[in-house]
């Protein structure tokens, strides 16, 4: 397995509490469950969604080679990875730096080259990173202005490209689901996670990603299923979480 | 590193094959270690031992492309009978009749021989590019860790890979490596195995006597052919082995009855014990047990080799998915979607077939009146029956799309 440089340079006390961290990360049904359910279902859409926009063939080993891929919000990498191993020139950017220092072990010993940085979407932007794919999943109900994140997101984006955003639509079931369900009885999340009234409804993300200069192309609903235990794409139910693509527009 | 693959599979029986050949066709790169020679594998010696192949058994093998190199040495199974007997009295008046007219998928099995599917299996897997077939080979060490396994061998190789497939049998060493134990018993049981040709033609019914000792299955073959597994009780079953072809046969006579006619042996006889061994899981850290390895049946209607092939479709179609998301293959949450998936359904038969045996082999009367109504009320309700013919088919539950006639 081949050491990525950058790691290297954490100081040897930080190694073992982000070890701990990417144990963390990246164990199925530890604090990330939630996450770790939901991201076959979340791979995908993403997966599905960039073969049919670049004209991809799925059963090929690397079928996204040659594509320059953003993960905002990046984490510890749980999409970054599945991302890489498909063959994607991979940027995973979060905003706390943990993260960045626990996806970066990670990555290491998954023997995976990916490039994580401690960096925001606008900063990359304004910097003038480009990129055929910008992901942003489970971000928008989080960022004090969601116009100026999308403005970014595009500016990030090629002509061409391709943004898939996911959330968390406004209704009242949503609130039963993701704030009282998932975070006050079943405790998948802390407390707190999340903030109903930032949540998005897909007319208003269409609405955000249009005023951004991207056409929306697609949209799904994630529902879970509880007698399989997982989650699955709906085309109809968009009432609690669900994920959106854009392609920003060639001029 | 000596050898690198994507999956690492121990156990070159049946399933470790079908598996590495599933997994090759879909892109993987595959290595297969093997503990016997390839040679000793294709003995052509015919032991008697044949497989009756569910309706979905047979699926995979046509996705795998293997029918039609199978089809000429199958015989397709038309009509099952299912009877209650004792030695000399011939049928109860109660009995089971399965025709395949009741579905219409068409024939509900196929008897293979073993010698031509392992013949066939073997053969295509040396063709497969994406396989590299390590044998004779005795894995020594297995050790896992955060990205792969390593497997060290007998003469100093290693093998890594991002997972690894234990298809060793019920002594699975792969599963005692990695401290997975197993439940069991053993059921003071023999199976005695050998074909047999006859004078009358089978017209493609399968029969299954159970006898107060245990069940005597009559299954056909190619020709005027059929495989026989006779269950005794093993303090029994070893003097009838240990008797003459002329004894053997005199001894099977009575049991058998005639109405295939005049019957003489066909090849080798063989015998082996029969246990129920079941691990406690499927999985473990990039780890997968499948076929015997997992579940140890009673081979009661041939559910084992079934059982092997739908574990074989599963694991190949939860490996595939997740290489198409991008997933770890080896990753815990994949893994544990195989064994949601067949962990059920093969402990559950597993204790059916246990149960079925318990109560057939027996020879109380009060029983036996018990289970001669209860075959006649299978007998005499159409949709129970129909049920029974699909699940034997293997078309009931949740299929591998392997096993629907489709793609992976």
């Amino acid at each position: 397995m081949s050491m990525q440089s950058g790691a290297s340079t954490i100081d040897p006390g930080e190694v073992a509490k982000f070890e701990a961290m990417a144990a963390e990360w990246w164990d199925p049904v530890g604090k990330f469950r939630p996450l770790h359910m939901m991201n076959p279902c979340r791979l995908d859409y993403i997966a599905a969604q960039i073969a049919a926009e670049f004209g991809r063939d799925r059963s090929a080993p690397t079928p996204f080679a040659g594509l320059r891929l953003l993960d905002i919000g990046c984490g510890g990498g749980l999409l970054s990875e599945p991302m890489a191993r498909l063959g994607a020139d991979v940027v995973g950017a979060d905003a706390a730096g943990g993260n960045i220092a626990v996806a970066r072990l990670h990555a290491e010993q998954s023997g995976l080259a990916i490039d994580y940085r401690h960096t925001a979407a606008e900063s990359l932007a304004a910097a003038g990173e480009r990129f055929d794919v910008v992901l942003a999943l489970e971000v928008i109900e989080h960022v004090a202005d969601p116009p100026a994140f999308m403005a970014a997101c595009r500016d990030l984006l090629r002509p061409g490209g391709l943004m898939i955003a996911s959330t968390i639509n406004r209704t009242a079931r949503s609130f039963a689901m993701a704030i009282v369900g998932a975070e006050w009885v079943l405790r998948w999340l802390p407390k707190g996670t999340h903030d109903w009234r930032r949540f998005v409804t897909p007319d208003e993300m269409a609405g955000l990603m249009r005023g951004a200069g991207l056409d929306p192309v697609d949209r799904k609903g994630m529902v879970f299923d509880p007698l399989r235990a997982e989650w699955r794409l709906s085309a109809r139910d968009l009432a609690v979480n669900y994920t959106a693509a854009a392609v920003r527009r060639a001029t | 590193m000596d050898i690198r693959a994507d999956v690492l599979i121990v156990g070159g029986g049946l399933n470790g094959p079908a598996l590495a050949l599933a997994l090759a066709q879909a892109g993987f790169t595959v290595a297969l270690v093997d503990r016997l020679a390839h040679e000793t594998r294709l003995d052509p010696g015919f032991d008697g031992r044949a497989y009756a192949l569910a309706l979905a058994s047979r699926r995979l093998f046509e996705a795998l492309g293997l029918w039609p190199v199978l089809a000429p040495e199958s015989q397709p199974i038309l009509d099952i009978h299912v009877t209650d007997g004792r030695p000399g009295e011939g049928a109860a008046p109660w009995f089971l009749h399965f025709d395949h007219a009741e579905i219409e998928e068409g024939p509900m099995g196929h008897m293979l021989e073993d010698r031509h599917l392992r013949r066939v299996l073997l053969a295509t897997m040396q063709a497969e590019p994406g396989i590299a077939q390590i044998a004779p080979a005795e894995v020594v060490v297995q050790e896992v860790g955060p990205a792969g396994v390593t497997l060290t061998l007998g003469d100093g190789r290693r093998l890594e890979g991002r997972v690894l497939v234990g298809a060793d049998g019920r002594g699975s060493g792969t599963a005692a490596r990695a401290g997975i134990a197993r439940t069991g018993w053993d059921y003071g049981q023999t199976g005695l195995v050998c074909a047999v040709e006859h004078e009358l033609p089978h017209g493609g019914c399968a029969h299954q006597f159970f006898m107060p000792a245990g069940p005597l299955a009559i299954l056909p073959l190619k020709g005027n052919r059929s495989s026989i597994v006779w269950t005794e009780r093993s303090a029994l079953a070893a003097e009838v082995s240990a008797m003459s072809d002329a004894d053997y046969l005199a001894t099977l006579r009575p049991r058998f009855g005639d109405f295939l006619g005049a019957i003489r042996l066909a090849g080798a006889r063989s015998s082996y014990p029969l246990s129920l061994s079941i691990a406690h899981s499927f999985v473990a850290p990039r780890l997968a047990l499948l076929g015997d390895a997992a579940h140890g049946v009673h081979p009661i209607a041939g559910q084992g080799l079934n059982l092997g092939l739908r574990d074989v479709a599963a694991l190949a179609e939860v490996l595939l998915e997740a290489r198409r998301r991008g997933e770890d293959i080896g990753a815990a949450d994949v893994l544990a979607r195989y064994q949601r998936w067949r962990r059920w359904d093969a402990v559950s038969l597993a204790l059916g077939m246990d149960a079925v045996n318990r109560l057939f082999s027996n020879d109380n009367p009060l029983l036996r009146a018990v289970r001669d109504l209860g075959l006649g009320a299978v007998n005499a309700l159409p949709g129970v029956r129909r049920r029974f013919i699909r699940e034997a088919a293997g078309l009931s539950g949740d299929v591998p799309r392997l096993m629907q006639g489709r793609g992976p």
